[in-house]
């Protein structure tokens, strides 16, 4: 901890001052610093509470209808390309372990590596976006976008059952895409601060709770991608 | 504390210390996020009692006078709508909990300040919502929104109400969040788990609800809305989609919310009886420990909303049993509150007159319970009045009076006056009298077969529908009786001492009404909540101590 | 507000804890991201196996066990308070729970005759 305080980029606004309550990052309700990022990461983590349970209402109509359908689920699996989909998993672990490093870079006080990663972080969330929505534009010319009364082009035996299952492609991965973009947007609020030297080795709540919320969005796409691409394994030659 | 002593006018307190317009609405101190909470959910009370005023006219002859099918069915809607998400879910929590916990702790505001405040401006959002939705022509699907018919059939303004549900549901999110953590983090010196007063725990078992509860039923309204926006077919059986799954997601928050709506009343009539009673709390722990029971059996519960809905029969018989399960947590607070009351030293103000009313009125609001939870006896009544009366007891008979019951004690606090005493409790017993009369009647007709959301009925059940609707023009009455004198007393009620009620809570300890931080300094508890006896000095022992 | 020293601990999770501020090192958020890449691998290979049910169970402990590593070590539950630990698990609970009483109802639908 002395050799990350060393290596701080702006003054210590705490080693100045004995008494508590001269620190800037510390709002008037609480007592100490301590209080406060307790707080901060318990109301965090209830906030992703929340989310696996608005995630989890999807999981549950995926896993209904796909014990129900197996084999119309198992065929249009195979019409989603599980290549763009291992990309972007790709991506989306790499932005977890670079989110991660932003954090530890915000706790050791080290300002530029975390601009640069949390950069990173978000550079990579812009082109797993994009890879997404190369996949929307295929299944749009496909016709297997069965959404707003749009010709559902469907050569197997299932038609109405493959269009379920595509129902629930776009609802899950369209609210996971909203978190990502919700997430990006956040962490261009942090580089921002971060440029601003907002944060130190004394303050950097915002950004381990980013962190928190980063990894969240990540661990649900590990859990869409063999669901949603891997149905019935993958078809060769395809 | 020469604070106290000053004379109010010149005090500064939460409420006179701005007057301006910016300094309510960009608050962050709890007590007055509290008042514009109080505001907001008395309007909508009053929006929602005014669609039952007309549902109770128009069921006073068998034909259609007062409306025709397509109104009435948008009238129950609406009703439900309004007081349920509006009124019922953020009636204690939102007013009481926030106004008394961070007090109640001994902490200066709750966790997150600009949360709680952001909370109110989203379930202001959408209520805005659902008031453009009622606007624009209403909604006729019935506050569970059940597809098809919602997202196929219906021509009403079901997206934009579910919208208001969705945007509300957040900032009963929030609303959870900040509790939980509150109390985690923020307990006042000495504030041991087991010396939280029970209200606290009645509040941290309805945060858990509400964290665990509502991000399910947003999914589920925005998964119904998408469906009828973007026409596919999750839920649409034409679509090779399954509606009982809508009801399992729907449940799966909506029964536990009952126990949203429930148990911060419970909490409310845990911290009245003691003090009138000048006991000792009967049996601390049970209460504390049902509450959490309460909330976590009550999760398991949902599927007996479904026993007629095609659900497998195995799992009909275990959401049955379950459901009974749910009686063994409330009867055990109910016997400990009677338990409280034996052999006190009763002092029959306003506010136990309430929990009374609230002791009596869950009793026979829970026991009906158990007979829908009976699967022969619910598909009996299933859909009849007998489940509207049921539901009218827990909801008005428990929280309704819970709520007034808090309103009358905590008001000292509130407001720094006291209310007109005769005048409440005469307003307590219309109250009560007018209630009976409307409910009691519907358990019978919906026993003898008259099924629920019908605006027209078979001729034989007018009697009782004439007496149902005697009741509710009582009740109505007696709804607005409360609103007048609080308001009256505002100007005209007897300054209140920082504790009236000789009250052993830290919310006492501090000036009524409080300072903008509560405490002058924090406070050190040393010993459990409701220390009332005849051997403590002035028969009680406040919970806190000021630090010399 | 009293002196600072005579302040009695609010909550024992938030209290002097040394873990609230624990720093993983760099090493091990590399080893972590080293060991989710191979089972990211480990996904697909198994993918191309037809393994009839078995594929759904493997991918999904797969998915599991990604994000506990994810959960433990880049989210730092592993490092945090008592409380952590259950607020991160209760939601999980709770899913299953959801899931589980849910899914009871259609698998046991078609055991009574009259429904098949």
């Amino acid at each position: 901890m002395d050799d990350a305080r060393t290596r701080m980029d702006e003054p210590n606004p705490l080693s100045a001052t004995v008494d508590r309550h001269g620190s800037p990052y510390l709002a008037h309700h609480f007592d100490d610093l301590e209080q406060q990022f307790e707080s901060a990461r318990l109301g965090t983590w209830a906030f992703l509470a929340t989310e696996v349970m608005f995630f989890g209402g999807m999981f549950l109509a995926y896993t209904v209808y796909r014990g129900a359908y197996p084999e119309a689920f198992a065929e249009a699996s195979h019409h989603l390309d599980w290549r763009l989909g291992a990309l972007n998993t790709i991506v989306l672990l790499t932005s977890s372990l670079t989110m991660a490093l932003a954090v530890w870079a915000g706790q050791t006080g080290r300002r530029r590596p975390l601009i640069i990663f949390l950069a990173i972080t978000m550079l990579l969330g812009l082109v797993f976006l994009g890879v997404k929505s190369v996949e929307y534009t295929e299944k749009y010319l496909e016709g297997h976008m069965p959404l707003l009364g749009l010709p559902f082009a469907w050569e197997g035996e299932h038609a109405g059952q493959a269009a379920l299952f595509f129902d629930l492609y776009f609802v899950m991965t369209g609210f996971h895409a909203l978190h990502m973009i919700i997430g990006i947007g956040i962490i261009a609020v942090l580089i921002g601060l971060a440029w601003r030297g907002r944060f130190n080795a004394h303050y950097f709540t915002p950004i381990e709770m980013t962190g928190l919320y980063w990894h969240f969005v990540d661990i649900v796409w590990v859990f869409l991608y063999p669901l949603l691409y891997l149905i019935g394994g993958i078809a060769l030659g395809e | 504390m020469a604070a106290i002593t000053a004379p109010v006018s010149a005090r500064k307190h939460y409420l006179n210390i701005d007057y301006s317009w910016r300094s309510w609405l960009l608050t962050v101190d709890h007590k007055r996020i509290a008042i514009l909470y109080l505001l907001s959910i008395t309007l909508f009370f009053f929006v929602g009692g005014f669609f039952a005023t007309l549902l109770r006219l128009e069921l006073v002859t068998p034909q259609g006078d007062v409306v025709q099918a397509e109104t009435y069915n948008k009238l129950f809607t609406m009703h439900g709508v309004t007081m349920i998400f509006f009124f019922l879910i953020p009636s204690i929590p939102a007013v009481l909990g926030n106004f008394l916990l961070p007090l109640m702790i001994g902490a200066r505001d709750l966790a997150f300040p600009r949360l709680n405040l952001l909370s109110w401006y989203l379930f202001m959002l959408g209520a805005l919502s659902a008031v453009a939705a009622m606007a624009a022509g209403g909604v006729d699907t019935g506050w569970t929104f059940y597809p098809p018919y919602s997202t196929r059939s219906s021509n009403s303004q079901v997206v934009l109400t579910g919208l208001g549900a969705f945007i509300a549901g957040f900032s009963s999110i929030l609303t959870g969040l900040n509790f939980i953590v509150t109390i985690h983090t923020m307990r006042a010196p000495g504030l041991t788990w087991f010396r939280l007063p029970l209200f606290v725990w009645a509040h941290y078992a309805t945060s858990l609800i509400m964290l665990l509860g509502t991000p399910v039923i947003a999914i589920t309204i925005a998964l119904a809305g998408i469906e009828r926006l973007l026409r596919i077919g999750i839920f649409d059986p034409a679509l090779g989609g399954d509606p009982v799954l809508f009801q399992h997601l729907f449940w799966f928050y909506s029964h536990p919310a009952v126990y949203i709506m429930i148990l911060p009343g419970m909490g409310v009539i845990s911290e009245i009886i003691p003090c009138f009673a000048r006991r000792r709390i009967f049996g601390y722990r049970f209460i504390a420990f049902s509450s959490f029971a309460i909330a976590i059996i009550g999760f398991l519960a949902w599927g007996h909303h479904l026993f007629v809905s095609g659900q497998s029969v195995y799992a009909s018989m275990t959401f049955s049993a379950i459901t009974y399960l749910v009686a063994i947590p409330s009867a055990i607070k109910t016997f400990n509150w009677t338990a409280t009351l034996y052999k006190g030293s009763i002092a029959y103000r306003t506010p136990l007159w309430y929990a009374l009313w609230f002791i009596g009125l869950f009793v026979i609001g829970g026991l009906t319970g158990l007979f829908v939870a009976a699967l022969p006896v619910d598909v009996h009544v299933h859909d009849t009045y007998f489940v509207v009366a049921h539901f009218h007891y827990i909801m008005v008979g428990g929280q309704v009076m819970a709520y007034l019951a808090a309103l009358h004690f905590w008001w000292p606090k509130f407001s720094g006056r006291m209310y007109p005493e005769g005048l409440a409790k005469f307003a307590a017993f219309t109250i009560f009298i007018g209630f009976n009369l409307t409910f009691f009647p519907q358990f019978i007709l919906g026993y003898l077969g008259m099924p629920r959301r019908y605006y027209t009925y078979a001729p034989e059940f007018q009697v009782l529908n004439v007496l149902s609707t005697a009741g509710a023009s009582i009740l109505a009455f007696g709804f607005i009786l409360p609103m007048v004198y609080f308001v009256w007393s505002l100007r005209y009620g007897r300054k209140a001492d920082p504790n009236p009620w000789e009250a052993t809570g830290l919310e006492w300890q501090t000036s009524s009404p409080p300072t903008t931080h509560n405490f002058e300094q924090t406070p050190v508890v040393t010993h459990g909540p409701y220390a009332y006896s005849p051997q403590e000095p002035h028969d009680y022992l406040p919970q806190g101590v000021a630090r010399v | 507000m009293g002196p600072y020293e005579q302040r009695i601990p609010r909550e024992q999770s938030s209290h002097h804890d040394p873990m609230v501020h624990h720093i993983i090192p760099v090493r091990t958020y590399l080893l972590v991201f080293g060991v989710l890449f191979v089972l990211f691998i480990l996904t697909v290979v198994v993918a191309f196996f037809d393994l009839g049910l078995l594929n759904f169970v493997v991918a999904i402990s797969i998915a599991a066990a990604k994000a506990v590593l994810i959960i433990l070590y880049f989210m730092h539950v592993r490092y945090s308070s008592r409380m952590t630990w259950v607020f991160a698990g209760a939601a999980f609970v709770w899913l299953a729970l959801m899931l589980g009483m849910t899914m009871a109802d259609y698998i046991s639908r078609s055991w009574l005759p009259i429904y098949r």
